[in-house]
């Protein structure tokens, strides 16, 4: 058991890297099922299609940015094919009941992306350890991503807010 | 996860294990940390109402402390589920260990809608073993 919230190893990044990779695929696949099982129902309007349509395709190029600093430490990613299979299995059981747990499931997704690149980049910055990729490459790369998710949670409350 | 949690599920699992309180020198072992840490972070816990401290004998979760024992151990549980047969990491009970204090719950709770947890979890955990007693160690190759 560590006690310490530090990155110290190429191995411990890349596999940190890999966590945020799947964290991406799944909020793809999960828009991409929201928006299939909420198609034909009342209340999504144009602005949330939007909204799950952007958010998939986002999160499609953050992986692809974080797949290209995975690969310079020579590890692999999961392929979104296999990740969309498990989100395939379980999504009957956490699929949101309504329109607004759609909406919340969706805020959840970008909140947690955002508490999980900014625990990420505290954890490197934390960390005198050098890594065999550029440190500050990373850390910009993460910061970037970090700042489109904080995009992210401002456009869906503001979905929420003018619905409410 | 952060330390107090880390300890919370420390203190949980040596006391099943000793079906007892838990020793200091039995955390510091499993918390790589010294006997004066743990003395220290059970004080804390001990003000937090979350743990309650006999002298010679060890620390003892308040019901509080139970509850919040669980909801980490629940967090490690999916990161350890999630490495094993996600990721695929034949080492997912030390990388998960390694990994605990960067993985945010809310994380985990992602994590969570891929894997197949069962709904008894925490009970199913081993304290022994250090994980599930339903989980399957990666049979293929590591995500390296």
């Amino acid at each position: 058991m560590s006690l310490g919230q530090r990155v110290a190893t190429d191995h411990q990044l890349a596999r940190l890297l890999q966590i945020g990779a799947v964290l991406e695929e799944v909020v793809e696949s999960r828009a991409y099922h929201h928006l299939d099982s909420f198609e034909d129902e009342e209340g999504v309007d144009d602005d949330v299609r939007h909204l799950l349509e952007h958010a998939a395709e986002e999160s499609a190029e953050h992986r692809s940015r974080l797949e290209a600093l995975i690969e310079e430490l020579d590890a692999e990613t999961v392929p979104y094919e296999e990740i969309n299979k498990l989100v395939e299995a379980q999504y009957a059981q956490t699929k949101p009941e309504d329109f607004d747990g759609l909406l919340y499931d969706q805020l959840c997704n970008e909140e947690t992306a955002y508490k999980f690149y900014d625990d990420l980049i505290e954890a490197i910055e934390a960390s005198e350890s050098e890594f065999s990729i550029d440190r500050e490459q990373v850390l910009d790369t993460l910061r970037q991503i970090r700042e489109e998710e904080a995009e992210g949670v401002e456009d869906v409350t503001e979905i929420m807010e003018r619905r409410a | 996860m952060n330390t107090a949690d880390q300890y919370l599920k420390a203190i949980y699992l040596v006391q099943r294990m000793e079906d007892g309180p838990a020793a200091t020198g039995a955390l510091a072992d499993m918390l790589d940390v010294s006997p004066a840490s743990v003395n220290e972070m059970v004080g804390k816990l001990q003000d937090r109402g979350l743990v309650d401290h006999e002298k010679y004998k060890g620390a003892t979760l308040t019901d509080d402390g139970i509850v919040r024992a669980e909801d980490a151990l629940q967090t490690y549980c999916i990161i350890e589920r999630f490495l094993a047969n996600v990721l695929e990491v034949e080492d997912y009970r030390g990388e998960a260990s390694a990994l605990e204090a960067v993985i945010d719950d809310t994380v985990a709770e992602r994590l969570d809608t891929i894997i197949d947890r069962r709904e008894e979890c925490p009970d199913c955990f081993d304290a022994e073993a250090d994980q599930c007693c339903y989980l399957e160690a990666p049979a293929g190759e590591s995500a390296d």
